[in-house]
């Protein structure tokens, strides 16, 4: 026991969570004026996820997961975090193309979310159909002709820092725009 | 290979062997393979006779246009027996018309309704005497009906999805729980239906189809180069280990034998494909308990394992790097430096854990009795992986296929056995595997075959157009979850014209109904991690 917790003390002696990745200003700078055209309210700094997986092969779960798990990005000290209800819920993350099967339940989801809120999806599938574009079982269009999607975050799967770009770009976006041009 | 004697054989056997031979490659000397054709009288014989042979284990059923397929495995003189039989039309229904339908094999081999729901939405086949009717993958929501039915899939008429039909439970004080299709925080697609008097669970069941993304019929048509992007992304969780038995079924049909270094390599990335999923597996469980430095600890090593395939490989989950043919990458300068690394990582950490889940108090005490499987029901759904070894069914297709590049191998690491068919089982074998799959990969790294003379790429062209000749292939391999069994048919130009992708997941999620169904609603969280199940793989 104790050569294992000398072993867990080594790996896990600070700092042990990775720096941020750098947040793309294109992706900030087009979230920004989304927020503005809508005359939406702000969401603050702080985003509660729900992740709806809308046929996806389990791919860009995986690497949903090890963006959450634990101690390599640390999720949380950006005031990310994964939530269960929708109800809970600023953000709903939708991964996959859309099955028909699956099309009503994340309506249902989206129509529990409160306003505001975002919509962001994750991985090729999700941007058109990705490999599946065509197939009898999926929506057209990908998620974007389904759901109201705000972001896009392609890749098969996208990586954990390329998914952490995504969702801190949201959050910059969520800075109101007085401070924006200020302090930035 | 020599038939054994055909009067020592049981009658189900027999019966599957007495059938016309139809050519089927991709068999290994250690394990056979052939396939069958047999009349609607035999195979109603066999539905019969299947019931007095528990030995003999259906792994997979499926179909074509007009015909049905299974894939059984014969123990006593070890083989893959794959029997066909054409669909005839049956009787006239409400409607008018004579769906075509075969006798059904769910009577003898549970596990076979779920197949037999599964040919009757895609192909229109009916089960007749099956034991379930209900839809399975189809919930009313295509455009089309039968989809992979030919000459054309019909038209659904306009009209709102059916209401969903759950097996019910009758008494005093018995509650259902709808759980699903949207499950916890970052989970699959599935929904379960718990019928609970109490605390108790009555009866638990799933309905999955979900993710059912029409896998095979984007697959019909196209070459398997072309398709194999569709096999790798069955499951992503085991994307290798569909490749490769994808690819090896169309290199057996195609009659072609990949590069000698393509084959180690691919064997490479099965092995840190295991590590890194049993890893996320336990840390699943270590954290449902309450450990969460152990789990973290776990979490840390499989993110330094996805770096590595990264590195070495060019993508994280090593998606498409094993095609038809070959493997996409040779392995960079820099991988087996960063393989190594992680394998001695895992290795220094491995006796840790074990230790940690044979002497943990709290961890025994949770564990022990919890979504127990009887050996005798994992024998009878012939469940692969970890949950049939936990359950004392001794069966790695690594072993058992013994195919290029283990026959090469010095040794294999032993398969390990437990007979408990409890969660704390599973999760002992995770972690024994993982010392298993580190020495494995150890092996396959200090053993790579040099680049062949000549040779620019690791692949090998599968012929194609006027080149092509038809033929059908299997390819089973041993994925973290258990045997991935996939089967093809090229014409003679070169294309797919059938195809079936059966997931190790077919087989585990009955069992994990049964071990959900003899817990309480508070077991369900561990119970269903402990398993590890994959909609995504079933619903095709």
């Amino acid at each position: 026991m104790d050569r294992m917790r000398r072993g867990l003390r080594a790996l896990l002696s600070p700092p042990f969570a990775e720096p941020a990745p750098p947040v793309p200003a294109e992706a900030v700078a087009l979230l920004a004026r989304r927020l503005e055209a809508a005359g939406r309210a702000r969401l603050g700094r702080s985003l509660a996820i729900r992740v709806v997986d809308t046929g996806s092969c389990g791919g860009c779960e995986l690497e949903l997961a090890a963006l959450d798990g634990g101690a390599v990005h640390d999720l949380e000290r950006f005031g990310l975090r994964f939530v269960e209800s929708p109800r809970h819920a600023d953000v709903l993350l939708v991964t996959g193309p859309v099955c028909r099967n699956l099309r009503e339940a994340v309506e249902l989801a989206l129509g529990a979310m409160a306003a505001p809120r975002w919509v962001v999806a994750v991985g090729d599938c999700a941007v058109d159909g990705g490999v599946f574009k065509g197939s009898y079982a999926i929506e057209p269009g990908g998620a974007q002709a389904s759901l109201p999607v705000d972001l896009v975050i392609p890749g098969c799967p996208p990586t954990p820092v390329q998914l952490l770009e995504g969702l801190l770009a949201l959050i910059e976006a969520e800075d109101p725009p007085r401070r924006a041009e200020g302090s930035r | 290979m020599t038939a054994p004697d055909a009067s020592a054989q049981p009658l189900a056997t027999r019966l599957i062997r007495a059938g016309a031979p139809q050519g089927l490659r991709g068999g290994t000397a250690a394990l056979p393979a052939e396939r069958h054709l047999l009349a609607t009288e035999a195979w109603a014989q066999l539905s019969v006779a299947l019931a007095a042979e528990p030995a003999l284990d259906l792994l997979a059923l499926w179909a074509e246009p007009g015909q049905v397929h299974a894939a059984f495995l014969d123990h006593t003189a070890p083989a893959l027996l794959l029997a066909s039989t054409p669909a005839v039309a049956g009787a006239l229904s409400e409607s008018g018309t004579a769906a075509p339908c075969y006798p059904a094999l769910s009577p003898a081999r549970p596990a076979a309704a779920w197949f037999e729901r599964m040919i009757r939405d895609l192909w229109g086949l009916e089960a007749q005497g099956g034991t379930d009717l209900r839809p399975w993958l189809d919930h009313g929501r295509w455009p089309v009906r039968t989809p992979l039915a030919r000459p054309r899939p019909s038209l659904r008429p306009p009209g709102l999805p059916p209401h969903p039909e759950f097996l019910t439970v009758h008494g005093a004080g018995v509650r259902q729980i709808p759980l699903g299709p949207i499950r916890g925080r970052i989970a699959q697609a599935a929904e379960l239906r718990l019928h609970t008097s109490g605390e108790a669970v009555l009866r638990a069941e799933h309905r999955l189809g979900h993710t059912h993304k029409g896998t095979l019929s984007l697959i019909l048509g196209k070459s398997p180069r072309a398709a194999a992007r569709f096999a790798a992304r069955l499951a992503g969780d085991s994307t290798v280990a569909h490749a490769w038995a994808f690819a090896a079924a169309a290199e057996a049909a195609a009659g072609v034998a990949p590069p000698p270094r393509a084959q180690h390599l691919r064997a490479l990335m099965l092995e840190v494909e295991r590590i890194h999923n049993h890893l996320r597996d336990a840390a699943a469980m270590l954290a449902a308990l309450g450990l969460e430095r152990p789990a973290t600890h776990c979490l840390a090593l499989r993110e330094g394992a996805l770096r590595a395939a990264e590195r070495a490989f060019g993508h994280r989950l090593m998606m498409d790097r094993v095609l038809p043919g070959g493997v996409a990458i040779d392995i960079a300068p820099s991988g087996p430096a960063a393989i190594l690394a992680v394998l001695e990582a895992v290795e220094a950490a491995q006796p840790d854990l074990a230790r940690l889940v044979r002497e943990h108090g709290g961890l025994r005490a949770r564990l022990a009795g919890l979504g127990s499987v009887d050996p005798a029901l994992a024998a009878r759904f012939a469940a692969g992986g970890v949950v049939g070894r936990a359950s004392g069914r001794g069966f790695d297709a690594r072993h058992a296929a013994c195919a290029a590049p283990y026959d090469a191998l010095p040794l294999l690491p032993p398969i390990v056995l437990d007979e408990a068919g409890d969660a704390a089982a599973r999760l002992g074998l995770r972690i024994e595997e993982l010392a298993g799959s580190a020495r494995l990969a150890r092996a396959l790294l200090a053993d790579l075959p040099a680049v062949g003379e000549g040779e620019t790429m690791l692949m090998r062209p599968l012929p194609q157009g006027s080149d092509g000749q038809a033929g059908e292939g299997i390819g089973l391999v041993e994925s973290f979850r258990g045997e991935c069994l996939h089967w093809l048919r090229l014409d003679d130009g070169g294309l797919i014209v059938g195809a079936f992708l059966r997931d190790p997941s077919w087989l585990h999620w009955p069992l994990l109904e049964a071990a959900i169904a003899a817990g309480d609603v508070a077991d369900l969280a561990l119970c269903e991690r402990s398993f590890n199940c994959s909609a995504s793989g079933v619903d095709l």
